[in-house]
């Protein structure tokens, strides 16, 4: 899609030899920038769903002051925290200190540049169709740890310490169920790029049987018990509740972030979110048939599939937001041993038994 | 090919430097950061070789893991720097005789192999056809498992040494640790657990003698 | 210039705009708002008294036991990615190499589990 574009303004406004590349680089500014706006402006409402969903369970209304129903809330909040005094404790790494947050939000952003929202006949909507997508995002996934290690140990304070500690020690354990979840998914497919995994979850059960291509033939029927321990995963890869124990109000205040004001808090919360979006999409894209029609018949199929993929990401991200609101935390023991005694040996046990099935049952 | 080599000149450049700050920085905590800096420069590398798998594991395993790992023991051990370095001169001898020999070693390959030979025919063989529909990550997933099965075995074996190797060193259990048995917990029977008493009015409740608690 | 190099460039150009966009955020209050900093609103948080003493105290070793273990995991799965895309191609002998794998890295996770190692205390 983006390369039509970019032969479409050589044709249109042909540039001296020199020059060629400018054309590929404003296209390219221009993807980047309207995929990351527009993946901001879709948080700050996100958010404002995470905070009604949660205020509806409790029977409360939630924020309902800034716009109608509450809708520009967090624009209201953006200029808040851009008005707010940012505070850089004297006991500090000034430079590590700011550098965490920045890191946090930015490798967090990134992910999106290889995430598929649809594809047509113009092609596979994404900024980069990456060979190795999911390792990719896996490694961003990765990366997230860092900009919450260094917050806590910049801000040389007892509680963002161990906030961070905690928190490291947590999205590693389970970064570990994420990846055996990701291989028993690229056994069915045999491909890292993330719109061939989207596209093979056109055909399966309900194919087999003589249907059309509908929502039985992803892979989250195939393999339900991986679904459920991806989520899980991602809940506690993200530090959502009741996996939020770095930033455990009763027990560590608000974790790593106790000395960060101002938009340095800000770019933590946005690389929080940013992550959980990145997880609800990746779960899309992995187990509910990315921007496949629910049934491939005559009303469905003319929906744009980049609606199918923000529905579905959508309702990813709702059941977040109803986890928060309905499951008490785990304490840390029992957190550390559902992600090595529980996820860890059934994931393992799980890529034995796909790939012995695919293997045995003549389906490779 | 200009845009490459601004690349490989840029991720080089940067690599070295942050090399060196590794081993200058004063704070150990900005030592590995600009480690992973360093680590994040040679996966740009690979992704100019070619090897894209290769990239993504170095960031995967080396910055998500490893370097967690190294800071993890930068903060737990609260080093005293200056003592470290005064050891510095004592042990600059021994440095020295290492890095003479690690020099030597790779000056003689150079000599014997060169670039045309050591080099650019392995790289050439490594990478996958343009073109030929076969992504790097097949290529290699096509021969590790088959043709170097001897190799991928040893690296099994190396890892199952490293996960006894790690415990039996730092593994240490507290006294008088009481742990939560989720399985005894959720076996748990109500008649076991509690006994109902019919209180008539202006009685005492006199407990029976098992089931206190 | 080959495919590889036009795959990645737009991310170096996507990482650029992301890092443009989060830097503006985090240099936009250093620029317009109110700085009053004092001794006590920069002092380190606390319930109510001044520090003691550096918080970047000695921790339990159980973390460095976690990351370790973690490393190993990883190295592992990184193994089992190439596997399971050519898993079509390299037919039984390729899949009961990788069985094997598995079963000896099986092994040293089950005495992880009766040593204790993944007990947390």
């Amino acid at each position: 899609m983006i390369n039509g574009v970019i032969e479409w303004l050589h044709a249109t406004l042909p540039l001296p030899g020199w020059a060629d590349w400018l054309w590929w680089l404003v296209v390219y500014v221009a993807a980047s920038l309207a995929v990351l706006l527009g993946l901001l402006v879709i948080i700050a409402f996100l958010l404002l769903m995470d905070r009604k969903v949660w205020a509806a369970v409790q029977m409360r209304r939630g924020p309902n002051v800034v716009g109608p129903f509450g809708l520009l809330q967090s624009f209201a909040d953006l200029l808040k925290f851009v008005f707010k005094e940012p505070l850089i404790p004297a006991g500090a790494d000034k430079a590590v200190f700011l550098l965490a947050p920045l890191a946090s939000a930015t490798f967090a952003l990134t992910a999106w540049a290889v995430i598929p929202v649809s594809e047509n006949s113009w092609g596979t909507w994404v900024v980069s169709n990456l060979n190795v997508g999911v390792l990719y995002l896996l490694a961003i996934s990765s990366l997230g740890v860092y900009g919450i290690i260094m917050g806590g140990w910049a801000s040389n304070s007892k509680y963002p310490f161990m906030g961070s500690l905690r928190s490291a020690a947590q999205m590693v354990s389970y970064e570990v169920s994420i990846g055996l979840v990701i291989i028993t998914v690229l056994l069915c497919v045999g491909s890292l790029n993330l719109a061939d995994i989207v596209n093979a979850q056109k055909t399966g059960i309900g194919t087999s049987a003589g249907l059309p291509g509908s929502a039985l033939d992803w892979h989250w029927l195939v393999l339900f018990p991986m679904f459920v321990v991806f989520f899980i995963s991602a809940l506690a890869e993200t530090n959502r509740p009741p996996f939020d124990l770095p930033e455990a109000e009763s027990e560590l205040v608000a974790g790593f972030m106790v000395e960060y004001a101002s938009t340095p808090y800000l770019l933590f919360m946005l690389g929080e979110y940013v992550a959980i979006v990145t997880m609800c999409a990746l779960t899309t894209i992995l187990f509910l048939g990315g921007w496949l029609p629910p049934i491939d018949v005559a009303p469905f199929n003319w929906v744009p599939g980049i609606f199918w993929f923000m529905a579905k990401a959508t309702f990813v991200f709702f059941m977040f937001a109803m986890v928060k609101a309905m499951v008490p935390r785990y304490r840390y023991d029992q957190l550390m041993r559902l992600g090595w005694k529980v996820f860890l040996p059934l994931s393992l046990v799980m890529v034995v038994l796909v790939a012995t099935v695919l293997h045995f049952g003549g389906l490779a | 090919m200009a845009l490459t080599a601004f690349f490989f000149y840029l991720f080089a450049i940067l690599a070295v430097v942050s090399g060196a700050m590794v081993i200058t920085a004063r704070n150990p905590v900005h030592a590995v950061l600009f480690l992973i800096l360093t680590f994040f420069n040679a996966a740009g590398l690979f992704v100019l070789l070619g090897a894209e798998f290769l990239a993504m594991l170095l960031i995967i395993v080396y910055v998500g893991a490893v370097a967690v790992l190294f800071l993890f023991v930068v903060m737990m051990l609260d080093v005293d720097f200056a003592e470290l370095r005064a050891g510095f001169i004592k042990n600059a001898p021994i440095g020295l005789v290492v890095g003479g020999v690690v020099l030597a070693e790779l000056v003689a390959l150079f000599a014997v192999y060169g670039f045309e030979l050591g080099v650019g025919k392995t790289l050439a063989a490594a990478a996958p056809e343009a073109g030929s529909g076969i992504t790097n990550t097949e290529a290699l997933g096509r021969i590790i498992y088959t043709k170097y099965v001897y190799f991928f075995q040893g690296a099994g074996l190396v890892l199952l040494v490293a996960m006894i190797g790690a415990i039996v060193l730092t593994l240490r259990h507290k006294e008088g640790v009481r742990r939560q048995s989720i399985s005894a917990q959720v076996n748990r029977h109500p008649a076991a657990a509690m006994e109902v008493v019919k209180v008539a009015p202006g009685q005492a409740i006199v407990p029976s003698s098992e089931g206190q608690g | 210039m080959n495919q590889l190099l036009l795959d990645y460039l737009p991310i170096v150009v996507f990482l650029g705009v992301g890092l443009f966009i989060g830097a503006a955020l985090l240099a936009a209050p250093f620029l317009i708002a109110v700085r009053n900093p004092d001794p006590e609103k920069v002092s380190a948080y606390e319930c109510g008294f001044n520090a003691f003493d550096d918080a970047r105290m000695k921790f339990d070793v159980r973390f460095y036991l976690v990351a370790i273990l973690f490393i190993i995991f990883d190295l592992e799965i990184a193994f089992l990615f190439p596997w399971a895309v050519a898993f079509k191609e390299i037919g039984a002998f390729g899949f009961w190499s990788m069985m094997i794998f598995l079963a000896v890295l099986t092994i040293g996770f089950i005495y992880e589990w009766r040593k204790g190692a993944l007990e947390w205390d």
